[in-house]
């Protein structure tokens, strides 16, 4: 059984112009143990996915099953019960901790909520994963602005990992730092799953970061999940002209000045195209492609595309 | 060989408390982009406000010389300065939101440009805005004239901000960051156009960054910053081929890559201990706090800059030695 499960998940927003599909129609598995990569562009609902699954947004239909316990119904008491085995780590390390609090406060708060431990036990827990994640030790007595980014981004990993949850969402937790403190993080997100066996969903715009951190990779593209395949196979053979885009944007020191793959934005997740979402974008498109959205279908044990054109993958 | 259209010589920016760019050199040829690459803090955006002479009140530049097209910009005074922004010198930046004005549309806030700098106004202005938009790939530019910024969507703003900012034909395009806000596709999109732009108006580029991918494929010679120095300045390609400096060599190394199989579960990321705030009153070279090859003598002197071949130079006196080259930065 797999740790986190959802099942054609949707989150629907109603604002001036018509209903914003954020979230439509979208399944998925982590497994225990696992790491999953989510990538797509800005505006493709990944955010929203995975804050729906943290159940800070309601879903407007659709199932989320964590451990085998259907967490979409659930009421708020066990709701926060569910939650201590669900954290959440953000981009932002400067907006995520509240400046006028304490490093100590700012962990032990989980704790108290939770009614962990006395206050004895409570520190030494606050002391253990404040050593764990690479904080000085005399970070509990100070606040969030004393810190640099990287930092920062540490003391938010060390909230998330507090109560000791089985999955952490994390909405890339990277992207705002410097390139030589990106790989500290990441390293210290290795080290933790495998200290504490935590399983990853791991979102994220940048397709190299994930192309290291992910077992299994789910692409995005207007509330739906258009690729998903293992690691090794998606970045061998990405059957979806959208992944291929994805990653021929990517700069590459091989091809000096090469032209971009794709024109054109992303479309308003309030004016969704019919047939296939990516037909206006895609080089590839037919009439077939304007008039028929594709099946999610597997094209190979494992590998699943969203493609009237995707072929089995060759092993 | 052709005077340089930009050259900084010696440049210091100084702030009461500190100094964000010490001692910069570099020169851009005619239509040629040069790449500053460089984390947070290492001084690259500070130097092109100097550049620009858009330094806040409390910034001195106690010593140096920039000169653009043989003239001394720093011994201009502020009209002569602000008839070279903007008609010569171009700069665009990161946030494409909050440097367009939100409640002009963009067809104005290109015309205004155009009617400061060439007396160009009314109906001529409309088509020559027209023109740019369409010059600048935005669709449908006769309806989109009108549109107000938060009709556009990142991509677009960041069009709109490059056809203001080649509006008069510049000699130099700034871009601090320009495609940092924006998706990779949509970063290739307008980094092609920047291209196509450079080669179609024969204008320089100073493209600030933080990305080496973009850097790799865009730029046609590479300086390096950390902690306001140049710490070394190579081709693209040499630079990726064999990096000299620790400082690079950790960069690169650091940096998941797409075509490599680098994978969590069989090794980890090489680190670059630390952060850049370690160089705050370093003596000696501002990297030796991170550095993993750093010896005694590092803490003594700043290392300077030597030019190692033709179009390379390097400032680490330890940079050299075969051992240090091939081995521990990388962490091989």
């Amino acid at each position: 059984m797999a740790l986190l499960s959802v099942s054609d998940l949707s989150t629907h927003f109603h604002a001036q112009g018509g209903t914003l599909r954020a979230v439509d129609g979208v399944s998925l598995e982590v497994g225990r143990g696992e790491t999953v990569g989510l990538v797509g562009e800005s505006g493709c609902g990944k955010s929203t996915l995975g804050k729906t699954i943290m159940r800070l947004v309601d879903p407007t239909s659709g199932r989320i099953e964590f451990n085998g316990t259907d967490i979409t119904v659930l009421d708020a008491r066990r709701l926060k019960a569910a939650r201590r085995n669900i954290q959440m780590i953000f981009q932002d390390p400067f907006a995520s901790l509240n400046p006028r609090h304490m490093i100590g406060d700012i962990l032990t708060a989980p704790l108290k909520v939770h009614g962990i431990g006395n206050k004895a036990e409570r520190r030494k827990i606050v002391e253990d994963i404040v050593q764990r994640v690479g904080l000085p030790g005399d970070a509990l007595g100070r606040y969030p602005h004393e810190f640099s980014g990287g930092q920062r981004q540490r003391i938010g990993i060390a909230r998330a990992l507090i109560l000791n949850p089985e999955l952490v969402v994390c909405d890339e937790p990277v992207s705002a730092l410097d390139l030589s403190i990106q790989a500290q993080i990441l390293n210290l997100l290795v080290d933790m799953k495998r200290q504490l066996g935590l399983s990853y969903l791991f979102i994220s715009h940048d397709l190299s970061v994930v192309r290291y951190f992910a077992d299994r990779v789910l692409v995005m593209y207007l509330g739906r999940i258009v690729e998903s395949a293992d690691n090794a196979t998606l970045w061998t053979s990405p059957q979806h002209p959208y992944t291929r885009a994805l990653m021929d944007a990517v700069p590459d020191p091989a091809r000096r000045r090469q032209a971009a793959p794709i024109y054109g934005d992303l479309p308003s997740p309030q004016n969704i195209p019919n047939g296939c979402r990516f037909h206006t974008r895609c080089p590839l498109a037919t009439d077939l492609c304007r008039s028929q959205e594709p099946a999610f279908r597997a094209i190979s044990p494992g590998h699943h595309v969203a493609c009237h054109y995707a072929e089995p993958t060759l092993n | 060989m052709a005077a340089p259209l930009l050259r900084i010589d010696n440049l210091t920016v100084r702030f009461p408390n500190t100094e964000p760019v010490s001692r910069l050199s570099f020169e851009v040829g005619e239509g040629e982009t040069l790449a500053i690459v460089g984390e947070s803090g290492s001084g690259k955006s500070l130097t092109a406000l100097a550049l620009m002479q858009l330094l806040p009140r409390s910034a001195k530049i106690p010593n140096g010389r920039i000169e653009f097209a043989g003239k001394d910009l720093l011994g201009l005074d502020q009209k002569a300065m602000r008839n070279l922004r903007g008609r010569e010198i171009a700069m665009i930046f990161q946030e494409p939101m909050t440097s367009l004005n939100p409640v002009l549309t963009i067809g104005r806030q290109i015309t205004e440009v155009l009617t400061l700098h060439e007396g160009i106004r009314g109906k001529a202005a409309r088509s020559r805005a027209i023109e740019l938009l369409n010059l600048v790939r935005i669709p449908d530019p006769q309806r989109r004239i009108d549109d107000y910024p938060h009709q556009l969507s990142g991509g677009m703003r960041q069009r709109v901000m490059i056809a203001i900012a080649v509006a008069c034909r510049p000699r130099l395009l700034i871009a601090d960051e320009p495609t940092t806000a924006l998706d990779v596709t949509i970063q290739a999109q307008v980094l092609d156009l920047l291209d196509t732009l450079r080669r179609e108006l024969s204008m320089a580029v100073v493209l600030i960054t933080h990305d080496l991918g973009v850097v790799a494929q865009w730029a046609d010679k590479v300086v390096v910053m950390y902690a306001g120095r140049k710490v070394e300045q190579a081709l693209p390609d040499a630079l990726f081929r064999t990096p000299l400096h620790p400082y690079t060599r950790g960069l690169l190394a650091a940096s998941p890559r797409l075509k490599t199989n680098l994978h969590y579960r069989d090794a980890r990321l090489t680190e670059i201990p630390g952060s850049i705030v370690s160089a705050a009153g370093e003596k000696g070279c501002p990297f030796r706090p991170r550095c993993t090859v750093a010896r005694d003598s590092c803490a003594h002197f700043v290392p300077a800059l030597v030019e190692v071949s033709e179009d390379r130079l390097v400032a680490c006196p330890y940079s050299f030695i075969p051992e240090v080259a091939h081995g521990a930065a990388l962490g091989l």
